[in-house]
């Protein structure tokens, strides 16, 4: 309860000075968070959707607030995060960095929430906060409590974005930050009008390798007939806490194709649920989880069926090495009269060692008669036939092995459809590989 | 080429093969017939150096080495090649990949330059157009999702690109139908030469319709109970198993 306490006197602080300029819908929604928060508390093991992660090192260590960077990193530090030359926000532990970013407007907005609330409060009231709920999620609810700044992205009805737009969030750790650990509640808000069409790129890393705390949440609004293309890769330093909502609005005969990468942080929790709230929707849920050491990390999805004629097929493989734990709970919900609904899903879990540990948990709900749905589910270590094969066309076992883990990872990767980041991906998984 | 003297192997302590002669010379088709259980994909097996079969007694010498003392890979890079009767799925690996990387050890070995992607390329096109086929099959996943037949071909689809000396064919002929059948068995053809000895095990004598064996042997409860030329075949397809294993039991 201390650190329950200690968080919402920060958000006294925080509504009192940095806030108090904010519209009246705002601080109301923010009051909502923190008040919700103060009733739940940080989530224990003894409830359902946190059995198998603790996030007592999170609640017992002090994270103070962060502020907005007095020092802008250089480009050359942040070169390895980007793809290439194109549109791009760039944030210090969640606020944006104007110098190191290339904002558009005129038809596709992307800018900072902060300015998007100055520039177009309209446009962000009517989506901001409708889809992520907090009612049940203690993390969501904080980070609406500190709602300040993020990404927000708007592409007007039928305009079509051709260049992936990079969101980039970097955390500063200790060693720049005088010893205090900080956190950080970037939120995002991407709002595809009717028929647009946009590929966006969140990428969360660390400056440095030492303790931060990222508690982000993202929604996204596809509108009907829009096809949003969101990949995401959590890739901060390995003694990082992350943990993140991504809630998914679909219109109808949308397209959303979600990609999740999670190789970083100590501590990763990621829930990640889609709505498919018009008929005609189809719904892809591609991620890999590729953990070592001591790495935890928890993805809790749900596909919501909310209407008939929808499709979803979801792809999760974990590869977990060391003393790694991964977790995955995929729900799947088909609620009444969503018939003809059509829903895959699979989780492969890879052990490489015999002390890394996976839990798969499918849950599906489906109150419809009319529908398909199959789920699947894998743990253990590598095939010792598929290894016999690559051993019997002349492939010694050591790459045997390291070629037939690559593939488990290289089979969600190849899904990707911008290059430069599958590309990125391949990399940190071949240098994963070669530990 | 193949040398093989009273091999006894056993799985999980069960003996399956009890004392097999085998010899096989260079560009001779050898092909070993029998019932099922009788230890056919066995042989096979243990001669590609899979590890859950246990020799207990016997050698099999290749080229004049100890085949058995080589592990599974430093056989393939010597040359031999077992074509699986079940080809295994290998997840986000395309065959092209799969292949290169098969081509490359073998190269290594023989102290020869890596082929790049291009350069690779290059040779497959090349072996594809020597035995007739499309690539449509090099750039998925190794076996993942491919019907039987699309996996048998695979198989003589490797064989073509690694060059072996010694081909072991396991059932290949298993779940195929007759225009499979044919179009594995024409690939099979064209790729017999002088100096690559091939050993096909089937049940069935219609394979032999389409590629004709120097010898023909007859494998039952682990002994090679007959061997003689191609019209052995025949005698099998019109008169079944049993005359032989019940030959064998009298003496």
């Amino acid at each position: 309860m201390v650190a329950v306490e200690r968080l919402v006197q920060a958000y006294r602080a925080f509504a009192g000075n940095g806030a108090s300029g904010a519209p009246a819908w705002l601080k109301e929604l923010r009051d909502g968070g923190i008040a919700r928060f103060g009733s739940l508390g940080f989530p224990t093991t003894k409830q359902e959707a946190w059995r198998f992660t603790s996030v007592a090192p999170i609640a017992e260590t002090t994270f103070e607030l962060a502020h907005p960077a007095s020092r802008i990193p250089k480009l050359d530090a942040i070169q390895p995060f980007l793809l290439g030359d194109g549109p791009r926000l760039v944030f210090v532990n969640g606020f944006l960095v104007r110098s190191l970013s290339t904002p558009l407007s005129d038809g596709v907005r992307l800018d900072g929430l902060a300015q998007a609330l100055v520039d177009t409060p309209d446009l962000v009231r009517q989506h901001l906060g409708k889809y992520a709920a907090f009612a049940e999620r203690p993390f969501a609810a904080l980070n609406t409590a500190f709602v300040r700044d993020g990404a927000f992205v708007h592409v007007a009805a039928r305009r079509k974005v051709e260049e992936p737009m990079q969101l980039l969030f970097l955390a500063t750790t200790p060693t720049e930050t005088n010893g205090v650990r900080l956190v950080a509640h970037p939120r995002n808000l991407i709002v595809l009008e009717r028929e647009a069409r946009a590929t966006i790129v969140e990428t969360y890393a660390t400056l440095g390798d030492g303790v931060h705390w990222t508690n982000a949440v993202t929604e996204v609004v596809a509108g009907d007939g829009a096809r949003a293309d969101c990949y995401r890769v959590q890739r901060e330093s390995d003694r990082a806490y992350h943990v993140a909502v991504t809630d998914i609005h679909q219109g109808r005969d949308s397209t959303v194709h979600v990609h999740a990468v999670s190789c970083g942080a100590a501590l990763a929790r990621h829930d990640l649920r889609g709505t498919l709230a018009g008929p005609g929707g189809y719904l892809i849920l591609n991620g890999l989880y590729l953990l070592a050491g001591e790495q935890h990390a928890d993805h809790h999805t749900a596909i919501d069926h909310a209407t008939p004629h929808c499709e979803s097929h979801e792809y999760f493989n974990g590869v977990l090495d060391g003393r790694s734990r991964g977790i995955f709970n995929g729900r799947i919900i088909v609620r009444p009269g969503a018939q003809k609904t059509d829903s895959k899903q699979t989780n492969n879990n890879l052990l490489l060692s015999r002390d890394a540990h996976a839990d798969s948990q499918p849950q599906l709900e489906i109150y419809a008669d009319d529908v398909k749905c199959t789920h699947g589910s894998t743990v253990g270590p590598l095939d010792p036939k598929a290894l016999f094969y690559l051993e019997s066309r002349g492939i010694g076992e050591v790459e045997a092995r390291r070629l037939m883990t690559y593939g488990f990872a290289a089979e969600i990767l190849n899904r990707m459809d911008v290059e430069p980041l599958r590309a990125q991906l391949d990399g940190i998984v071949r240098a994963r590989l070669a530990e | 080429m193949l040398e093989v003297r009273g091999l006894h192997v056993a799985v999980g302590g069960t003996e399956i093969l009890r004392g097999v002669d085998l010899s096989v010379k260079a560009g001779e088709v050898h092909a070993i017939m029998g019932p099922n259980g009788s230890g056919k994909s066995t042989l096979t097996q243990v001669l590609a150096g899979h590890p859950a079969y246990t020799v207990t007694a016997g050698t099999a010498t290749y080229e004049g080495k100890d085949l058995l003392a080589l592990k599974p890979e430093e056989r393939a890079r010597e040359g031999l090649f077992l074509a699986f009767q079940y080809p295994v799925e290998i997840r986000g690996i395309t065959n092209s990949y799969f292949l290169r990387s098969a081509v490359n050890a073998v190269r290594k070995h023989r102290g020869q330059e890596e082929l790049d992607p291009l350069d690779f390329l290059a040779v497959l096109e090349e072996k594809l157009k020597a035995i007739g086929w499309d690539d449509t099959l090099m750039n998925r996943p190794v076996n993942e999702g491919f019907s039987g037949g699309e996996k048998k071909r695979n198989e003589i689809l490797q064989l073509a690109v690694l060059e072996p000396r010694l081909a072991l064919l396991d059932e290949t002929d298993s779940g195929l139908d007759i225009d499979a059948l044919k179009t594995v068995a024409n690939a099979v053809n064209k790729l017999r030469a002088a100096d690559r000895s091939f050993v096909i095990v089937t049940h069935y004598q219609r394979l032999l319709n389409f590629i004709t064996p120097d010898v023909v042997h007859v494998l039952a409860d682990g002994r090679i109970v007959k061997s003689g030329g191609p019209d052995l075949a025949h005698e099998l397809e019109a008169k079944g198993y049993d005359w032989l294993r019940a030959g064998a039991m009298v003496s």
